[in-house]
């Protein structure tokens, strides 16, 4: 076997079962691999003596005649997800030092399905950015082009199974912070229907908006991490309990019939030509084998980046109040009373997005101000859940349109001008705000050779006919294949 | 719109020192910010119930049951930035 990096995990699991490959060589020859790239800074931990020990344990559990999709496979976690006596820094001075108390739910899953841990992934500070500019421990580079943003917030996620450092890894979705890297860096992202997945050791960024998801190389294995980590959790009162299907086995039921909704408010001016062309070249060939297009209408998309900039920082604001100095993170040095150390403590600890966000919150929460922003943003919100209500209700099964304007921007590009930032979730963050599933898979490649990404968008619980349409283009296309130099 | 005087307000709610420079950078930035999102206001929400949770759920009740606490000895102390036994060492608040 060549190139063991560019196997995917289902790939990796059949050589498994085969016995012409270990969990322990795959793993050391990952790990060697993830040090040779340490340049994308797209990790902050490597588990290493810890992976190893768990690629051995795989191993055995394969020989006693265990099975599993994910036995044995390496799996990236997003720095914001608990893992048990390791640190978790969300990319956050805060936390520069912040020892995980317990595990995660996801994680208590992907162990007991025998995924080998394989370390933590650089991204924004507490998730908040488009870019993973925002770390405290520096960017991330994009592996096509490492003068370019891998996207954010789970910047280090994508770009480690872009760079074929990991087959797989989790990471976050709070405005598209899966979906958005996933397309900038040419790979498989979803975010699940809201309460699909437990939030039960996700350090809280907007609670009402985060879904832990899966990054992959392959629609296949992405089907398998969301069927493994999805499904009701009594410690996330959130979780919502509905059945888990088997994806991973329904893919192949095509797409003849499908009704696919093209929101004509995305594509609007500002859209990247070539970001067009590539997903009107994929909407075209849904047509061709047997889907149809249906133009559909979703007046109030326009409200939704300002919805979400009143409501999540509104609640960044109220989640990341218990960083006090006084239990756990930062703690400023000779406070000289409580309000000096919370103060202190919270300032030195936090970075300039994470707090402008909190300021923003707090501004739109505090009296006076609280009905004309945060619970009018509430109630637009409810107009932009409608409109899909809608749509999904008697125009189509799915909808189809671009995951981000353009494709990756170069690093420093918009770091000074938090707006023009904060567009780049513009397709997205409608997504978090309706608690729908959406997924970005590749279709097609910039003039400059940055990927692009199309984004599919479900009813409630639907993931199972995303998986199905994007499984059905992936089988006939040939970008997820591509590797960058 | 948000002057120095709104940003040290806002501030001192979030329990924030900000240095001159951010103020400053802050006063402008929440004001582009603030006016983008005054876009809501074209939108009519007569009527309109505020939308918290996407599936309507509201509370989730379970059994009053009692489960073991995490250790403060170990998982919980050891993130203690300063700790006396059992207890998180805090600046005096009483005099």
């Amino acid at each position: 076997m060549t190139d063991l990096a560019s196997l995917t995990a289902t790939e990796i699991a059949s050589e498994l079962d085969r016995g012409s490959l270990s969990s322990v060589e795959l793993t050391r020859s990952l790990l060697t691999r993830a040090e040779s790239k340490r340049g994308l800074n797209a990790f902050l931990d490597l588990y290493s003596d810890v992976a190893l020990a768990s690629a051995e344990e795989a191993d055995k559990r394969r020989r006693a005649g265990e099975r599993g999709p994910l036995l044995g496979v390496p799996v990236a976690i997003k720095d914001v997800i608990l893992v048990k006596g390791t640190k978790t820094t969300c990319g956050s001075r805060m936390l520069a030092n912040f020892l995980s108390p317990y595990d995660a739910t996801v994680v208590s899953k992907l162990r007991k399905s025998g995924a080998v841990l394989f370390g933590k992934t650089n991204m924004d500070e507490f998730a908040m950015g488009s870019s993973t500019e925002n770390s405290a421990f520096g960017p991330v580079q994009n592996p096509w082009n490492k003068a370019y943003v891998p996207g954010g917030s789970s910047g280090g996620s994508a770009a480690a199974v872009s760079a074929r450092i990991a087959p797989l890894a989790l990471g976050s979705d709070t405005g598209g912070s899966i979906r958005q890297p996933a397309s900038f860096t040419g790979i498989v992202g979803m975010k699940p229907t809201y309460g699909r997945t437990s939030r039960y050791g996700l350090v809280a960024y907007a609670s009402s908006l985060d879904q832990i998801g899966p990054f992959a190389r392959s629609v296949k294995d992405c089907a398998h991490l969301l069927e493994t980590i999805s499904g009701f959790d009594p410690s996330d009162s959130t979780s919502m309990d509905v059945p888990v299907p088997s994806w991973s086995e329904e893919l192949t039921q095509g797409i003849k019939g499908l009704r696919i909704g093209v929101p004509k408010q995305y594509f609007i001016e500002g859209l990247h030509p070539e970001v067009e062309q590539a997903v009107r070249a994929a909407l075209q060939w849904y047509e061709g084998q047997g889907a149809s297009l249906v133009e559909v209408d979703l007046p109030h998309t326009e409200a939704a980046l300002s919805t979400y900039y009143i409501l999540a920082p509104a609640e960044a604001s109220s989640n990341l109040a218990r960083f006090d100095g006084v239990r756990y993170g930062h703690r400023a040095a000779e406070p000289t009373d409580l309000i000096d150390l919370y103060c202190r403590s919270r300032s030195e600890g936090f970075g300039t997005e994470v707090k402008r966000r909190i300021m923003i919150g707090t501004y739109v929460l505090s009296s006076g101000y609280y009905d004309a922003f945060y619970l009018r943003a509430q109630k637009v919100r409810a107009l932009i859940k409608n409109d899909f209500d809608k749509v999904f209700s008697s125009q189509c099964d799915l909808l189809a349109c671009p995951t981000a304007p353009t494709p990756a921007f170069r690093i420093g590009e918009k770091v000074d001008d938090p707006l023009t930032m904060y567009l780049s979730d513009v397709f997205t963050i409608t997504v978090n705000l309706a608690g729908l599933p959406g997924l970005s898979l590749p279709c097609g490649f910039s003039s400059s050779q940055l990927p692009i990404g199309l984004q599919l968008i479900g009813k409630p619980w639907d993931e199972g006919t995303l998986l199905r349409a994007a499984y059905a283009y992936e089988q006939q296309h040939d970008w997820h294949t591509r590797v960058p130099q | 719109m948000i002057s120095d005087n709104d940003v040290a307000k806002i501030a001192s709610l979030a329990r924030l020192t900000l240095t001159p420079e951010e103020s400053s950078r802050y006063a402008a930035e929440l004001s582009r910010i603030l006016e983008y999102v005054q876009q809501l206001d074209s939108y009519s929400v007569e009527g309109v119930e505020p939308l918290s949770h996407v599936h309507g759920a509201s509370n989730v009740f379970r059994e009053d049951t009692p489960t073991p606490s995490l250790p403060f000895e170990g998982e919980v102390s050891t993130n203690a930035p300063d700790k006396s036994g059992r207890f998180f060492r805090v600046p005096l608040i009483i005099e």
